[in-house]
């Protein structure tokens, strides 16, 4: 068992301002637990987390594969997500490099192929778009779930770097709710780009039904 | 922490901004150094993500002559706890990252490259 990272350094004022971990945080801890030996034997030298919000994700990546085994790159439109999480990770001794942007942007071109491991907890409730945009605009906690239409406006964009990211043996990661049409998202990915995928868990909270997909290369074999 | 692994990975992403994008200059920086966990199988496997003249390049702007100027291609413990002190212990905290293309420039600030662009900027 995996403790969950610490997170008592973050002030009230910090979580006014950035998404404080949930269900859907949980959900995808307990995937990375469950994938914990398949991650590890394939010794993932670059880990990216998009969005990272309070960092407790990496930092739980962090120490499943080892705070000295992988770099810990995580990038969050929200400047109060990428101070949390760098304080997230040095509050559980897991370096975490945070960089202030959108999605994985200024980082497309030099990781092209490099990724190993791809995380990404996407705002995914259902807007409508104007929402969406100005939340990303503000870059503030709203930023955090509004998806836009479907709730699938900010994943969508990213879906279309997925494969430029993803390293030959690359997974990722992906937090959906059923709205967002997992059926669809899965065969959209495959046709598009070749990545194959499998749910990895799914769980009910509250009124959200969550579900934590895998995503990789198709094998030759 | 811009760490001089972090900064080898990023490039100036403005619309249009193309060639000559890689590497970012650092301007004005504060450093600080940081120990962290020496592990020599990931400085070696991590060196073919890495641009070594970039990398040497920002290690001068942060003031770290330690490295030879042209990749050896033996790489001895010594060298790879040069190169782990290099990228992996000296921290940007503060400053800024310049594209040497179109000089857009990148602040940093208590350890945190902010990379975000204006509307009219997005490629």
């Amino acid at each position: 068992m995996i403790p969950t990272p610490d997170l008592s350094h973050l002030t009230r004022h910090d979580l006014e301002q950035v998404y404080d971990p949930a269900e859907d945080t949980f959900l995808l801890l307990d995937a990375l637990e469950q994938e914990a030996e398949a991650l590890r034997k394939e010794r993932p030298l670059i880990c990216l987390e998009v969005g990272s919000g309070s960092g407790c994700v990496s930092a739980f990546l962090g120490k499943v594969l080892g705070q000295s085994s992988s770099l810990y790159l995580c990038t969050d439109i929200n400047k109060h997500a990428t101070h949390c999480t760098l304080a997230t990770g040095k509050q559980n001794k897991i370096p975490l490099d945070p960089v202030t942007c959108s999605l994985a942007r200024p980082l497309l071109s030099r990781l092209r192929h490099a990724v190993d491991v791809l995380l990404f907890n996407p705002p995914y409730v259902p807007t409508d778009t104007d929402e969406a945009s100005s939340a990303q605009g503000s870059a503030d906690i709203a930023g955090s779930w509004a998806g836009g239409a479907d709730g699938m406006e900010i994943t969508n964009r990213l879906l279309q770097d997925v494969e430029c990211l993803l390293s030959p043996r690359g997974r990722f990661y992906l937090v959906a709710l059923r709205q967002n049409n997992v059926p669809s998202i899965r065969s959209r990915m495959l046709e598009d780009f070749g990545l194959t995928s499998q749910v990895v868990i799914e769980r009910r909270a509250g009124r959200e039904y969550l579900i934590i997909i895998r995503f990789a290369r198709a094998t030759s074999s | 922490m811009v760490r001089l692994i972090t900064h080898n990975l990023l490039a100036c992403h403005v619309k249009g901004c193309t060639t000559n994008n890689f590497p970012l200059i650092f301007r004005d920086v504060e450093v600080e150094l940081q120990e962290t966990e020496f592990n020599p199988d990931f400085i070696r496997n991590m060196l073919s993500r890495l641009e070594w003249t970039a990398l040497i390049n920002a290690a001068k702007q942060v003031g770290d002559t330690s490295l030879p100027p042209e990749q050896p291609d033996m790489m001895d413990d010594e060298l790879l706890q040069k190169l782990h002190h290099v990228l992996m212990e000296i921290n940007v905290t503060d400053g800024a990252m310049v594209c040497q293309n179109c000089n857009h420039i990148y602040p940093i600030s208590n350890g945190i490259p902010n990379m975000l662009l204006a509307e009219h900027e997005i490629g």
